[in-house]
């Protein structure tokens, strides 16, 4: 009994003390968060950044819910922020750090501070939605589509990604929007099963049609460049597939009016997926050339296609006389060997664009 | 016989080091020893809070846990009283030491769960140590710490200049090798004072 009493009043002293700490000593009173000059949002200081900007549904990408551990919410703050932090050196380099870049969850609020976020990055809103639709496309691949709920419309650009907002936790994971941005009241990802990870696996084994799930976007730099009108070559591999099918459609409900050269590696011919649906866009637009590349086909596959790495079908396609624009989504080692193929190719690099994962 | 609370200091340094020689601590261990200057901010405040925490759980065990006969609960209160410690400290560093906050004010919230803090509030516990030999055991496993995590991050940032990790080590594979290697080395201390 007289345990129970002490410890009792060993805690409640504890947590008297911290209480009575806080009133004393954390007061920052209201500060302003100012947004590349013009937007003011007046707070109650004492939190980071990331968390204000989130509470007045501003969205910038962010994945790992303030850790410091993705690296994402990378921002210019002007004045105001302090210091640069040990935490964020990992992610911010010397020369960023010089500019005045910082993790935007790191940088807690007490006074006034100064941000600047580029414009592209303020169009991301968050959408409720309901998983209306889960196929699965392969062994590991399948592909979720989310209907967003109530008026809203989604706008983005071909290529670009949505953040899924992982349910029960603050994490967010990053998909290509694979369907075409004509469609502004649902989006479609593509999501590969990883071994271990908690979005995939939620996908695949937890997520049921009919389930509300929230989701922020678009994000990227990773989109169709409308400016020119070259012939595009687009190389990717497994859940790649996303933001050029995204790409693809949007020109094939223009007309196809530009060449468009689709490479797509994977290991086996069960690796492969929308095939059919590929096909039938090739025959209808011969302006659109679809090469999927096998590295180990079985005899049990009759395949009569491309053997090898997709750059090796890239190396043997492309000519090098027309101006043309590439567009690579794949794993880095793929990228990396899609790019030495395209210089050779007589493909400027400023007209590479890709999008690691 | 009462040891000496210097020998005690020195112990906890070189031949009872918590780190190399008790294996405790190792996560912030692996996690935080990428660059030498955040492991010396880290190392500071370990010794800082490791100090604090275990002269508040001295008190607390021998003036209100023993007189009440509540040690079973020992484990319970210590564990609180680090994690509000901490919290009270962040507070007020940061209230009255803005530029210590910067230094390592936000490694604070990460000591809460590091399992040498506990540690060495449960061997004071173990080893009947006075309130002097408290408070030179508990700063002194605080520097062995640090001298251990600055010794290892010295180590890995030399490491990247210089040499080239086989990939299936790289990370944490090669810095439990390296932490491997100085526990042995830390083991030729042994012999120079003894508080077993």
């Amino acid at each position: 009994m007289l345990t129970f009493i002490v410890i009792n009043s060993i805690l409640l002293a504890i947590a008297l003390l911290l209480v009575i700490a806080e009133k004393f000593l954390v007061t920052y009173g209201e500060c302003s968060v100012i947004l590349n000059g013009d937007k003011t949002f007046n707070v109650m200081g004492g939190e980071s950044v990331l968390a204000y900007l989130n509470q007045h549904k501003l969205f910038i990408p962010s994945a790992c819910g303030g850790k410091a551990t993705c690296g994402f919410c990378k921002l210019k703050v002007l004045s105001g922020g302090g210091n640069i932090l040990p935490t964020e050196e990992v992610y911010v380099t010397k020369q960023e750090s010089k500019e005045g870049y910082r993790l935007a969850c790191q940088v807690k609020v007490k006074k006034d501070v100064n941000i600047y976020i580029p414009e592209y990055l303020l169009g991301a809103q968050e959408y409720e939605s309901v998983a209306s639709e889960i196929i699965q496309l392969t062994h590991d691949i399948n592909i979720l589509k989310l209907k967003i709920l109530g008026d809203k419309k989604i706008k983005f650009l071909p290529g670009q990604y949505v953040q899924f907002k992982i349910p029960g936790t603050d994490e967010y994971r990053a998909y290509s929007v694979a369907s075409s941005p004509d469609n502004t009241d649902y989006v479609e990802l593509i999501i590969r099963l990883v071994p271990g990870g908690l979005c995939s696996t939620y996908v695949h084994k937890v997520l049921e049609t009919g389930e509300k799930v929230i989701f922020t976007g678009p994000f990227g730099d990773f989109y169709l460049r409308e400016e020119t009108d070259t012939d595009i070559v687009a190389i990717g591999g497994g859940a790649g597939m996303a933001p050029i099918r995204s790409i693809l459609y949007y020109l094939a409900s223009r007309g196809m009016k530009r060449k468009f050269y689709y490479f797509f590696g994977a290991r086996t011919a069960q690796d492969l997926f929308f095939t059919k649906e590929l096909k039938e866009v090739e025959k209808e637009f011969p302006n659109f050339k679809y090469i999927p590349a096998i590295q180990d086909p079985e005899p049990k596959d009759n395949w009569e296609g491309e053997v090898g790495f997709v750059t090796q079908a890239a190396e043997k396609f492309l000519d090098k006389t027309s101006k043309k624009t590439a567009y690579l989504c794949g794993p880095p080692p793929m990228i990396d060997a899609a790019v030495t193929v395209l210089a050779r190719k007589n493909i400027q690099p400023e007209d590479i664009h890709y999008d690691k994962f | 016989m009462e040891l000496n609370p210097l020998m005690i200091f020195i112990a906890a340094i070189l031949t009872h080091n918590i780190a190399l020689s008790y294996l405790l601590g190792m996560c912030p261990l692996l996690a935080m020893s990428r660059q030498t200057n955040t492991a010396i901010g880290m190392g500071i405040a370990v010794i800082f809070v490791m100090t604090i925490t275990a002269i508040v759980n001295w008190l607390l065990y021998h003036f209100v846990l023993i007189p009440s006969g509540s040690e079973i609960m020992s484990y319970l209160v210590f564990i609180i009283v680090i994690a509000s410690v901490v919290q009270l400290l962040e507070m007020i560093i940061e209230k009255f030491f803005p530029r210590l906050q910067s230094s390592f004010g936000i490694f604070l919230p990460l000591i809460t769960v590091n399992c040498t803090i506990l540690a060495v509030s449960l061997f004071m516990v173990l080893r009947t140590y006075n309130f002097w030999q408290t408070v030179l055991f508990s700063s002194g496993s605080g520097v062995g710490w640090a001298l251990a995590i600055t010794i290892i991050a010295a180590i890995r940032e030399k490491l990247r200049m210089v040499s080239d990790v086989p990939q299936g080590l790289r990370g944490a594979g090669i810095t439990m090798v390296i932490a491997g290697i100085l526990s042995l080395a830390f083991m030729g201390f042994s012999g120079m004072v003894d508080i077993q």
